[in-house]
């Protein structure tokens, strides 16, 4: 006879049965229909309709029904509120009965029904119960007051059972005293800073004396209870200890580490000198690897917690190393955490054994296990300066394999080896190279692009490699875009000149073509930075990168203090601190390690240097914002952690990030943004590459600029000559054609009037320019569509481009036009004003001027007057701003305004200029600055004919 | 604490729930299923998981997962070593832990769940405890039940549950008294291609099974207890006893219990009873293998290696397996890809040897992994570490009790590689 009998249903109805049967005289059979409604409801059918009947078998000396009968009500009272009040009589009576076990069980079952009618009625028993003579009530009663708390806090305060609860902390019975503090931490964890847990050296000692006679579980809320303490000194902290050591070799595995974490946090407290502390080590290695033996849960919540422990304290586990090898019926989550200890533990001395072992593991089945150990192999090499080269050795036997998976990974850790020890295993490149075409895990063609762009200079067919990869470009993941735009901005730097068109081609694929912004924004940069100052170009893209370091996938050491505080929780498991994920817990408090007793011992033993290292010199954890700029100086491949949560970024990361910043980018930022000044702070103090006589005037002269561009807006259009006569009748049997340039809409437009002057219709027309200084052509046919009578005017716009072919004219803005005909074919030459040629976005940034007019050596300045002009400054600027020369600052000496300005060529090339006008004086003096000195003349010619328009 | 509690079956069904607090549905384990789904064998499911507002720890235990969904922070060992107590307690009380098991019984667990655990706490968990409030159902005891009307659940107050020994309940009656140690040891070991130990050490356990009168106070000794550096205990052992005099002394539970676990790392202390002579290769060209094992005897301590059995999980692309065995049977299950040799006692005159071909799928290229052996190993009456008892001393009854010692070497987890 077994309970699946209960299951058993009938034709008539399971539930009209079972009433029946529940009202039945026999006890027996009354049971027995219990024992069916709870069959039914354990597997969440519902029974309760039955409520009345069920609640009705209640008052029985029978405590086998009556457990079942509680059973049932726990389950429904909820939904049945008015019913269960029917119970609470029952309940108050069975809460005097003379059997503690009925007392208990009352208590017990009232405090899980959650509703609030009853647990009105509750409050009287409990009182009683806490004080009941019989300790297992009281333990039972206390457990009662964190429900009761869960359902009714304020109750709870106002009825006075927290005192209640503090004082069951003194009593006789260990059991109680474990069954409070397990309560009073669940009522704690709610109420964050309300001191229920008042720990003195008293309490603690009383804690001390039940922690050796509860349970195993009373143990676990004990030891965690007291890891909440700090000792006042190191002799307490040590005494405290002593008592706490035994527990490390009991059975329960939940015990172990709670008393792991009690000493680890006392620990810190104990002078490094003392005897104790060394034993105490000591003591702490066997049950760390005894919890290894266990189920393969348990073992995996011990290896995340191992996991910290040996990042706080490496002295403890370094002798341990072999018990970390996998076996390979392990599951696959300890398989991936051993992994993670054994790097964490490899050393010189042990580097050999880890790395046959590794080897071993990179020709199993599983291939997330495979992929975790080849970059372990890389981690190994970056750890283990000694070791770097047998870990490349090995990592090329691995990609002969040919095994693809191994071979990805393999790249992506040598990529990592190539950052920790620059110029010193490039001899594996070309094997590298062969294995380029079985590349399909983004990540693996990321490194391999990063490898080539790096060493493009040692690869003959860089270009060809990357070109190859480019052909692709839009159905490459953002990584390997990101990346690519990178390598070859490198290539480019390295090889200008066979490299051109790929530059341009990546370029324009990276801000044109692609809906990423932040594949837009990196092309952006990498576009100024090439066309406004290649020098500074490379000294960005090509700065010598900050090494990788095995830090890099360690806990930041705050965090770690905190969860070194935590072992043995959830948060020990995630590697979070608490406040971060767990809901219940609101606003837990930051726990912190002790600090150490006495001043003098702040240097570690030797054994623990690498330990204190780390402290000393934390690797900063870069804020989100600096992963995101790291990202621009072309790290963005993930740095070598490979596993585990949250990736710590390197502290290089973040220098390279500043740099980057310092460099000229915050200006870039802050001036883009208008002004606004917070934005600015954000990023930093202002670089202090900058001279300071530069600086002042300059960051003076910005406010200036952001009144006038607040002013001003584009209140004018772009200076036009007026037309002049190109072609006299004369010379083109009757057609005349005169014209002139102007710049609309950032468009450049050949505006003409084409008269027939000769006696008969002029069809057919057509235009086309010889090659010419920058490479202006027409962008479409010229639109004529009309034939063209005699003695008439027609007008025509024809939109220029300026793609076209590029030959230096002499003057520079010449232009060789040819306009054909019905009648003939009729050549004439015109010259344009550069400024046709200004483009929108030549506004050059604030700090970047002041870094090219540096830059550009003073033999290509030149300086010119402008004669009878009296316009202000201001209104200057503004007209100047209409062709697109924008002013950057003004700042005024002596009565004199100097304008800082800017223009840019379509064809890239920057002018800088510097305008002095002086109040009352027409003459203003104009400096230019190029690179190309040859445009000067004609920027100056410009600027004259601009003002005086 | 423990909100919660779902059983699951192998197939993902929900056979059975226990809510410690609020009912929680269990559309909450769709997580889990997910989680289950991606690691493909029940094994590797990670024991914790992490939802919206929940966390859930299981356990995999006889096919079945024991599954608990937590609220607030609580140590994760805590709610996996109750899990493990919770299987515990059904094979104790039922003989086996399995979903038939559960719903023939599934009243007594629910009663067993709800004793086990109060509000997330733990409230009885200690066997002899929970069989004094709800006894193990026995075929006798239904029978006598429902002819007396008698019920199965106890309506005193367990002894066991306030004394300061609360693994043991008064009043405990014997005819015969006897007390049974078992000394069993398991070697996990992995050795490499060339038969070298890559790592070794011993797991051992003393099992116990005692059956006093009253409340007997045993001290157990050991011939060369300085073996032992890392021990766990049962409660019931002092430990201030152990550190000074490197004795158990101890008031044992009533029936069978582990009085303690112990590990023996240092590998010099590590004996490895068998080597194995192995070579599995397969062939550039042709779609076939060869393999060849041989296992003789090493360091046995002078006693018969018995239960020999040899398990290798084959590469994906291994077909069949032709071979020949001088001793023993093999099977190879074709859609596991488990080769098994159960050679059963260790001759040391004529060596055990399997030999033959493998033969691989057509078209396939040629393995990459590497099989690793799995081998399996009984050796009676030693302890492979050394470790021997000598003396039982019972102080507090006056009877004279019946005692023995056995022990009894295993291999854990031992494998070779190729």
């Amino acid at each position: 006879m077994t309970d699946s009998k209960y299951f058993t249903t009938t034709k008539k109805g399971e539930i009209f049965e079972l009433k029946a049967e529940l009202n039945s005289d026999k006890k027996e059979k009354k049971k027995e229909a219990v024992k069916k409604v709870i069959a039914s409801m354990t597997v969440g059918k519902d029974v309760s309709a039955l409520f009345p009947d069920v609640v009705n078998c209640m008052q029985t000396d029978n405590l086998e029904l009556k457990k079942l009968v509680y059973l049932y009500l726990m389950n429904y009272a909820k939904s049945q509120p008015d019913m269960a009040i029917m119970a609470v009589n029952t309940f108050v009576k069975d809460c005097e009965d003379p059997n503690p076990l009925i007392r208990a069980l009352a208590v017990r079952t009232m405090g899980c029904i959650r509703v609030d009618k009853i647990t009105e009625y509750l409050c009287e028993p409990l009182r009683k119960c806490l004080k009941d003579e019989d300790p297992y009530v009281r333990k039972t009663a206390a457990v009662c007051v964190a429900k009761l708390h869960d359902i009714n806090a304020q109750l709870v305060e106002d009825q006075g059972f927290l005192d209640t609860l503090k004082d069951l902390i003194s009593d006789s019975n260990p059991m109680v005293v474990a069954n409070a503090v397990a309560a009073l931490s669940e009522i704690a964890e709610s109420h964050p800073n309300s001191n229920l847990l008042d720990l003195n050296p008293q309490t603690i000692n009383k804690l001390l004396t039940a922690l050796n006679e509860c349970t195993e579980w009373g143990q676990i809320f004990i030891l965690d209870c007291l890891a909440n303490y700090t000792p006042r000194d190191d002799r307490e902290s040590q005494s405290i200890c002593e008592r706490v050591t035994p527990r490390l070799s009991h059975a329960n595995s939940a015990v172990v580490l709670s008393a792991v974490k009690v000493l680890m946090k006392f620990m810190e407290m104990l002078p490094k000198d003392l005897d104790y502390y060394g034993t105490l080590l000591k003591k702490l290695a066997p049950p760390l690897v005894t919890l290894l033996s266990a189920e393969p849960e348990l073992q995996y919540v011990a290896l995340r917690n191992i996991n910290l422990i040996v990042q706080r304290r490496p002295e403890i586990l370094k002798h341990e190393m072999k018990v970390f090898f996998v076996k390979y019926n392990d599951p696959i989550y300890v398989k991936l955490e051993k992994l993670d200890i054994m790097i964490r533990l490899a050393s010189q001395a042990n580097i050999a054994q880890v790395l046959a072992e590794l080897k071993e593991y990179a020709t199993e089945v599983d291939v997330d296990f495979v992929r975790k150990a080849v970059r372990a192999i890389g981690r190994c090499a970056i750890k283990v300066e000694q070791s770097a080269e047998r870990c490349v050795s090995t990592l090329l036997d691995l990609i002969q394999t040919k095994v693809n998976y191994v071979v990805q990974e393999a790249i992506v850790v040598i990529k990592d080896i190539f950052r920790k020890y620059p110029n010193k295993y490039e001899s594996v490149i070309a094997t590298l190279c062969e294995n380029l075409d079985s590349l399909d895990e983004p990540e693996a063609r990321a490194a391999m692009i990063w490898i080539v762009g790096e060493y493009a200079e040692r690869i003959d067919n860089a270009d060809e490699l990357l070109e190859s990869f480019l052909e692709g470009f839009h159905d490459e993941s953002t990584q390997v875009q990101l990346q690519l735009l990178t390598a070859i901005v490198k290539l480019f730097l390295k090889k200008p000149t066979e490299t051109q068109e790929l530059v341009q081609q990546v370029l324009s694929l990276a801000t044109q073509d692609s809906d990423n912004p932040d594949l837009r924004d990196r092309g952006y940069i990498y576009w100024r930075l090439l066309s406004t100052d290649p020098v500074a170009a490379k000294e960005v893209v090509l700065a010598e990168k900050p090494l990788i370091s095995e830090e890099t996938d360690l806990i930041e050491p705050t965090l770690l203090e905190e969860l070194i505080c935590h072992i043995g929780t959830l948060a020990s498991v995630y590697h979070k601190p608490p406040s971060a994920f767990v809901e219940g817990s609101r606003g837990v408090q930051h726990k912190r390690l002790p600090g150490s007793a006495g001043s003098g011992d702040s240097v570690d033993s030797p054994d623990t240097a690498s330990a204190a290292g780390v402290s000393e010199a934390p690797p900063a954890v870069i804020p989100s914002q600096g992963d995101l700029l790291g990202d621009l100086l072309n790290l963005d491949l993930t740095p070598p952690t490979a596993t585990g949560p949250p990736p710590a970024p390197s502290s290089g990361l973040q220098m390279g990030a500043m740099d980057l910043l310092g460099g000229g980018l915050d200006s870039l930022l802050g001036g883009d943004l208008g002004g606004s000044p917070a934005l600015g702070a954000g990023f930093g103090a202002p670089p202090a590459a900058m001279p300071a006589s530069f600086n002042a005037p300059v960051s003076g002269g910005l406010d200036d600029l952001f009144d006038l561009g607040g002013g001003v807006g584009m209140p004018m259009g772009s200076y036009s000559p007026p037309k002049t006569v190109w072609l006299p009748a004369m010379k083109a049997k009757g057609l005349e054609i005169s014209g002139t340039f102007a710049r609309r809409a950032g468009v450049i437009q050949m505006e003409m009037t084409l008269t027939n002057k000769a006696m008969s219709v002029m069809t057919d027309f057509a235009i086309q320019f010889n090659r010419n200084s920058f490479g202006l052509a027409p962008a479409g046919p010229l639109q004529i569509l009309t034939p063209l009578s005699p003695n008439q005017s027609i007008e025509a716009a024809l939109p220029l481009s300026t793609v076209g072919p590029v030959m230096k004219m002499e003057p520079l803005t010449n232009l060789q036009v040819a306009v054909k005909n019905n009648i003939d074919v009729f050549y004439f030459s015109c010259q344009y004003p550069i400024s046709m040629l200004f483009v929108e976005d030549g506004k050059m940034e604030r700090q970047v001027f002041l870094a090219t007019w540096k830059d550009i050596p003073n033999d290509n300045e030149s300086q010119f007057q402008i004669k009878d002009c009296h316009l202000n400054s201001d209104a200057a600027s503004n007209k100047l701003q209409g062709s697109n020369v924008f002013t950057i600052a003004k700042r005024t000496v002596e009565g004199q305004d100097m304008l800082y300005q800017s223009m840019k060529l379509t064809n890239g090339i920057w002018v800088l200029a510097e305008l002095r006008v002086q109040t009352g004086n027409p003459n203003y003096t104009v400096s230019l600055k190029c690179r190309a000195p040859e445009v000067s003349q004609c920027v100056f010619q410009s600027y004259e004919a601009m003002l005086k328009n | 604490m423990i909100h919660s509690l779902f059983l699951i079956n192998h197939s993902g069904d929900i056979f059975l729930e226990k809510h410690w607090k609020s009912v929680i549905s269990r559309s909450v384990c769709d997580y889990f299923f997910e989680a289950k789904e991606k690691a493909v064998e029940p094994e590797n499911v990670p024991p914790v998981l992490q939802t919206p507002h929940h966390y859930l720890i299981s356990i995999y235990r006889g096919k079945l997962f024991f599954l608990s969904v937590i609220q607030t922070e609580v140590p994760p060992l805590f709610v996996i070593e109750f899990l493990h107590r919770v299987a515990d307690t059904i094979q104790d009380y039922f003989g086996e832990c399995s979903e038939g098991v559960i719903k023939d019984n599934v009243v007594t667990v629910y009663e067993l769940l709800e004793e086990m655990l109060d509000n997330g706490f733990p409230l009885a968990t200690e066997s002899n405890v929970l069989k004094e409030m709800i006894r193990p159902p026995t075929i006798l005891r239904s029978v006598v039940n429902t002819l007396t009307g008698g019920s199965n659940v106890g309506d005193t107050l367990p002894t066991g549950q306030l004394s300061n020994v609360p693994w043991r309940r008064a009043g405990v009656k014997y005819t015969n008294n006897e007390a049974y140690f078992d000394v069993i040891e398991e070697i996990d070991a992995i050795l490499d291609k060339s038969g070298t130990t890559v790592f070794a050490e011993i797991q051992g356990v003393i099992e116990a099974c005692v059956r006093l009168t009253g409340m007997p106070d045993l001290t157990l000794s050991f011939m060369n207890p300085r073996l032992l550096d890392d021990v766990s205990f049962h409660p019931c052992v002092r430990f201030k006893r152990w550190e000074a005099e490197r004795v158990l002394s101890f008031i044992p539970p009533d029936g069978n219990f582990t009085l303690m676990n112990y590990h023996v790392s240092s590998q010099n202390l590590v004996a490895i009873p068998v080597y194995v002579k192995q070579s599995i290769s397969f062939f550039e060209t042709g779609p076939c293998g060869r393999l060849d094992i041989t296992i003789g005897p090493k360091q046995t301590m002078g006693k018969t290696v018995e239960n020999m059995m040899v398990t290798i999980h084959m590469p994906k692309a291994v077909l069949s397996a032709n071979l020949t065995a001088t001793q023993g049977n093999y099977t190879y299950d074709i859609a596991t890809k488990v080769l098994v040799w159960d050679i059963g006692k260790l001759n040391p005159q004529k060596l055990p040897n399997l030999r033959g071909s493998l033969s691989i799928q057509a078209g396939t290229p040629k393995p990459e992994e590497n099989p690793s052996l799995n081998i399996d190993l009984k050796i009676q009456q030693v302890a492979i570490s050394g470790l021997k008892v000598s003396r039982l001393d019972m102080y507090g009854e006056k009877y004279k009790p019946f005692k023995g010692v056995k022990y009894l070497t295993k291999a854990g987890k031992f494998q070779v590689r190729t």
